[in-house]
């Protein structure tokens, strides 16, 4: 199980890599955004998919649990993700209309004006 | 278990969020900002007291001992610089109740400038990997609305790269956390050097340095500084004196914990590569200083260069090198911050950015061409003022490991700052005036008083180091002795 969720976050980097690298700036904001979902499958992989019984108190009879401190990493950091990704997408909307332009190309500002 | 840990950082999210209620009324906006800021200094100087008694200071959240609950460590080092970031985040505050414009303050701008430190002091004090990660993005959330706030085009556009940029640097810290805690299995950081020092630091905890190195090189500007220089030169003045003062300074504070506290096992490698790292950042820093006409660039390039120049210490490592870097990071806060508001004023008056269009400034505005001249030998590191004991103390470290490239590097680009700023005060404050007595811009008692104050204080960490010794020497001794901050968080019950 740990092994096809790596090779699932793999797949994503390649994705968001791939979106990264575009000019676009929504594709580049989809890509942060997958991006930081192969950080949570990478962040659950390496706790320990599933080796107990759920971390409740009471729950389990041969007293191993699952390792529950990933799941509330990945919750923190999925809220965190979200907002980044609200704010970004509001951001380059709004450069969108101040520039008329969301190719990155055109948004370099070689010269120092 | 001292609760006021929690204040430097609760106070400010507190406020913040109370502001956004009160969004029309701006005198209450600014006053409740103001003594925020003001408490969170005499919050800070009693913890330094209190650390010099008893400790290190602990917080549990929650009443969950250590290694299982999240907690706040406040040791001499974390303290110190909150109570600097405090400083200046209130006379930035100064200057911008005067400079910032009626539209930004309709538009939360000190609710982001309070969240914005409630971020930086929650990375100084919190004791927990993740949470350091939750703290850096709180504070660079904030920075991203106040880097766009107003705007411009050149703003939305500087925004953008400065965005994507954060995002892929925090992707690669929620990586570095996971392989982290999948090799030593916690994140609460006293625990995460004890486990470490166990293990031995394996080839593996190496890699996984080199990627927290990434990750914090990217967040202070140290090689990886391409996106600063647009990034800093955008925002209004008062904003980006703050970014210049604080934000390239957490992440230092994060290379010196993560380097000190967890990865000091192999310092041939790791610190040979933080040493390398700081020598280029000290070059490139120096070429872009020297390269530009516009005022913003060459400010934004001095940020790069300092932060080469306090990393040149923690590769170096010893007592003597980490005095020095926390003494020059104090100095720089200060300094950095005086600079840009400095710099922003220059603009203002000037009406425009460039060196070879302004002349004879002085003779318009005596004591602030003073004032420029002040902040130039302080960055420089003439004695009275406070950029000297660092330098010293950075120097003397370099000596005693034998890293004399380093040093030629680091003193090397002491003379460029020097330069570049000398380039600056010749083309714009002096010769003939371009500016007659009839369309002189008044030069505001709000833009004066915080620079005459942040002067005062960098004239007073130079002369009263001697008062600040004993904090700073202990702060370098805990970075340099791990078991101190392990015993107080573990071991201490």
């Amino acid at each position: 199980m740990e092994t096809l969720i790596t090779i699932l976050a793999g797949v994503l980097v390649t994705v968001a890599t791939y979106l990264l690298l575009s000019k676009s700036v929504i594709r580049v904001i989809l890509g942060t955004a997958i991006l930081s979902h192969a950080a949570h499958l990478m962040i659950m992989t390496m706790g320990g998919v599933k080796r107990g019984e759920v971390p409740l108190l009471g729950g389990g009879e041969q007293g191993q649990y699952v390792d529950a401190l990933p799941q509330a990493l990945i919750l923190t950091s999925i809220v965190i993700g979200f907002a980044v990704t609200a704010l970004s997408l509001v951001l380059a909307y709004r450069t969108y209309q101040e520039t008329g332009t969301d190719n990155l190309d055109e948004l370099r500002g070689n010269k120092h004006e | 278990m001292n609760n006021l840990l929690v204040l430097p950082m609760a106070l400010p999210v507190l406020a913040g969020i109370i502001l956004i209620f009160f969004r029309n009324h701006i005198k209450l906006q600014r006053g409740i900002s103001l003594v925020v800021m003001l408490s969170n200094i005499g919050i800070a100087i009693y913890l330094l007291n209190q650390i010099q008694e008893k400790g290190i200071l602990r917080l549990d959240f929650g009443g969950w001992e250590p290694p299982f609950g999240i907690l706040f460590v406040a040791d001499s080092f974390s303290v110190i610089l909150v109570l600097i970031a405090s400083f200046v985040a209130a006379i930035c505050l100064l200057y911008a109740f005067s400079s910032i414009g009626k539209a930004y303050e309709n538009m939360l701008f000190y609710s982001f400038v309070n969240f914005l430190i409630a971020g930086v002091n929650g990375s100084f004090l919190t004791g927990d990997l993740f949470n350091l990660y939750v703290n850096f993005e709180v504070m660079l959330l904030a920075s991203y609305v106040l880097v766009a706030m107003g705007g411009k085009r050149i703003q939305l556009r500087e925004s953008i790269k400065y965005v994507v940029t954060n995002v892929l640097s925090s992707w690669f810290f929620l990586i570095a956390i996971a392989y982290l805690y999948g090799s030593v299995g916690t994140l609460n950081m006293a625990h995460i050097s004890e486990r470490i020092a166990e293990s031995g630091q394996t080839p593996l905890l190496t890699g996984i340095s080199m990627v927290f190195l990434t990750v914090f090189a990217l967040k202070s500007g140290l090689f990886l500084y391409f996106w600063l220089p647009g990034s800093y030169s955008v925002p209004q003045t008062a904003v980006a004196a703050l970014f210049g003062a604080l934000l390239t300074k957490v992440g230092i504070y994060a290379i010196i914990r993560v380097f000190t506290l967890f990865f000091y096992h192999e310092p041939d490698f790791t610190h040979t590569i933080i040493g390398v790292l700081a020598g280029l950042t000290l070059i490139g820093g120096s070429i872009g200083a020297v390269a530009f006409k516009d005022i913003r660039q060459i400010v934004s390039y001095n940020v790069v260069i300092s932060v080469g120049f306090i990393l040149v210490g923690l590769a170096a490592g010893t007592q003597a090198a980490l005095e020095g870097s926390i003494y020059y990071l104090l100095h720089d806060m200060i300094v950095k911050a005086l600079l840009f508001l400095l710099a922003g004023t220059m603009i203002k008056v000037a009406g425009s950015a460039r060196i070879d269009e302004m002349s004879g400034l002085i003779r318009n505005y005596p004591l602030f061409g003073w004032l420029f001249f002040i902040v130039m030998i302080s960055l420089a590191g003439i004695p009275p003022l406070s950029g000297f004991i660092g330098k010293v103390l950075i120097g003397q470290g370099a000596v005693e490991t034998g890293s004399y490239l380093l040093l030629a590097l680091a003193f090397l680009s002491s003379i460029v700052v020097l330069y570049s700023l000398l380039r600056i005060f010749l083309n714009c404050f002096w010769g003939e005036t371009m500016i007659s007595f009839e369309d002189e811009v008044p030069m505001k008692m709000g833009w004066i008083i915080p620079c005459v104050l942040l002067t005062a204080a960098t004239l007073g960490l130079g002369l009263g180091a001697e008062s600040l010794a004993p904090y700073v020497s202990d702060a370098a001794n805990t970075l340099l002795n791990p078991k101190i901050y392990i015993d107080a968080i573990l071991h201490d019950n």
